[in-house]
């Protein structure tokens, strides 16, 4: 039976308060720092959307253009009838992940290099971002002074007032296990881990259609191939 | 060419909020522990020790996943139960004024606050869900603030405790600061931003009071580049320097002595893309080729109370700050930079190609 993804969206209430109507005045686009820097337009999708077209709305999802918006949000900021394109894309994104669209695309297929980081410091380190995630190797444009926190990551933190990886309070401090094991429960009631999972599923699928190599952890060939793959098609010339 | 000074627009007055006076529980941020550690230190410590207040650190407090949010690998439904947790412990504490640390954080936390009041039906839900898992329950807050506001609200009684002023002390004009404000500060929701989306006034109310003046550049209000997805994965990072680019070479021809920003993100981005344009392109973006200092809050809010510079974590910079020191004649040991807390000498880092230290 065929999805009718417009029924979908409007499930999502990110996606009834960004898109109310467009008028096609193009404000969104004139402001959106993705629209200068990538072949993107947020007056298109939101158009193709509010036309409601099944179809159409089917190759959004499985489409390069979902992908690009930054989420700064500054076309909320701006939009005269109080639309915001962003809050759309993110309606997009999570029909695209959930009905294993997102690994059509390049940019989408990226997702599973987020989970792998980001995604999975979340529940392992109760931290989005953690000094032993910001490795120097995969973040060179840090420059030579996170190289040298890295290199001296317990002198430097406990000199400006940290407490890294230490039981207590303070920064960056070591995250009890309780804490660990409530976030765990809230990510598998509310569907967190579902999608971990779906990324996975589906990303492993894609490998073997590349005929990639994928593993567990991240240390895999699909994993460096979609964190630094750019096929530099996203660009006008 | 000639600053515009905010000061005489009027239009600058709009957007009050409501901002606690006491009594606070500190939502930390993911990015500012790793990269600005010492601005959460100095948060505390200048809330606490200089204007005595209470904030409550709390170790069971976690990141609220706004990173992981806004690259979508982390539901709303999820993230919403996240940040009741936070109002959970937040309620254990027997507070009702929060006071964020991230502007990403700052930004979701109003999101939910919003979707909650339009749609009540997801706050029902999301107290289900936190219960389901956690046996938990929760109040709203009655305040929520960023914790570049608190500093706002009290920055003439940081003025009046101040040991140095933002003036240059060779001319005796006043220093020309650049600001830039996350884009989730206010885009979003400008009535939760003091002075809005347009005009706000968090960060130049804070220059002014100091004795600095705000230079309004054109791309005063584009984004610092994050973009989230498009910098997280190597591939698109083309996107973030890009963005960065832009506002640097806006700002560049008013000469600004310092950037101030108050969100995590931006001033980490806009200090190290700095040095990745000057690797690529041999440019710097003063006339000296040491760069623009890019400055958190507390930072400068650190500075003008006296406190030492290498406390503050200006070291960990790529963009060193000793001419903005020396500008302000704030002095400081060198040989103290690179040291452990017990001022033993770490070895030195790697210097730049282009940038000078």
């Amino acid at each position: 039976m065929e999805i009718d993804y417009c029924a979908e969206l409007e499930k999502d209430v990110r996606f009834t308060e960004g898109l109310k109507a467009c008028l096609q005045c193009g404000i969104c686009c004139a402001i959106c720092p993705a629209a200068e820097f990538y072949n993107y337009d947020p007056r298109t999708i939101v158009t193709t959307v509010q036309q409601g077209d099944n179809h159409q709305i089917e190759e959004l999802l499985k489409s390069e253009t979902i992908w690009y918006c930054g989420q700064c949000m500054s076309c909320k900021t701006r939009c005269p009838r109080g639309n915001t394109p962003g809050f759309v894309i993110q309606a997009l994104r999570k029909l695209s992940q959930q009905y294993g669209f997102f690994t059509q695309s390049e940019k989408g297929r990226q997702q599973y290099a987020i989970k792998k980081t980001v995604g999975e410091n979340v529940l392992n380190k109760g931290y989005c971002v953690h000094p032993d995630l910001v490795a120097y190797d995969m973040h060179p444009e840090q420059g030579p002074i996170w190289d040298w926190v890295q290199q001296n990551k317990e002198a430097v933190y406990e000199r400006l007032g940290a407490n890294l990886n230490k039981e207590g309070v303070g920064a960056l401090r070591k995250i009890h296990k309780k804490n660990l094991d409530e976030l765990a429960a809230i990510f598998e009631v509310t569907g967190g881990s579902r999608l971990y999972e779906i990324i996975e599923e589906e990303s492993e699928k894609q490998a073997q259609r590349m005929q990639l190599g994928f593993s567990k952890t991240a240390d895999n060939e699909y994993f460096n191939h979609v964190y630094t793959y750019n096929s530099n098609t996203h660009f006008e010339s | 060419m000639k600053p515009i000074d905010s000061e005489t627009k009027h239009t600058w007055n709009v957007y009050q909020k409501d901002i606690a006076n006491d009594n606070f529980y500190y939502a930390r941020s993911c990015i500012r522990q790793n990269f600005f550690p010492a601005s959460e230190h100095m948060f505390l410590h200048i809330l606490r020790n200089v204007l005595g207040k209470h904030v409550y650190d709390d170790p069971n407090h976690t990141t609220c996943t706004g990173i992981g949010y806004h690259s979508d690998i982390v539901p709303f439904e999820t993230i919403q139960t996240v940040v009741a947790r936070h109002f959970s412990l937040m309620t254990e504490a027997g507070l009702e004024n929060i006071a964020i640390s991230c502007v990403t954080s700052f930004g979701i936390y109003t999101e939910i606050l919003d979707t909650w009041h339009h749609f009540p039906e997801q706050l029902e839900q999301t107290r289900e869900f936190l219960y389901k898992a956690t046996k938990r329950e929760f109040n709203l807050p009655k305040t929520i603030a960023h914790t570049s506001d608190i500093i706002y609200k009290f920055r003439h009684e940081i003025a009046e405790k101040s040991t140095y002023s933002l003036v240059n002390i060779e001319t005796g004009n006043p220093l020309q600061a650049v600001e830039h404000i996350g884009c989730h500060y206010a885009k979003m929701f400008p009535n939760k931003g003091i002075g809005g989306a347009e005009f706000p006034q968090v960060l130049s109310g804070m220059i002014q009071a100091w004795g600095g003046n705000v230079v309004d550049y054109p791309e005063r209000r584009h984004c610092c580049g994050f973009g989230f997805r498009n910098y997280l994965v190597q591939a698109n990072r083309g996107y973030s320097i890009s963005n960065t680019q832009k506002k640097l070479e806006s700002m560049k021809p008013y000469n600004p002595d310092f950037i101030l920003t108050n969100c995590p993100g931006c001033a980490m981005f806009i200090d190290k893309w700095q040095y990745t344009i000057s690797e690529m392109e041999g440019k710097t973006y003063d006339a000296h080729g040491y760069g623009i200092p890019v400055l958190t809050y507390e930072e400068l809010a650190g500075l003008v109370l006296g406190i030492n510079p290498w406390d503050l974590g200006l070291q960990i910079h790529q963009i060193q700050s000793d001419r903005l020191l020396q500008k302000i004649g704030i002095p400081y040991d060198s040989t103290m930079k690179y040291t452990d807390s017990k001022g033993n000498a770490l070895p030195k880092p790697n210097v730049p190609t282009y940038i000078l230290q």
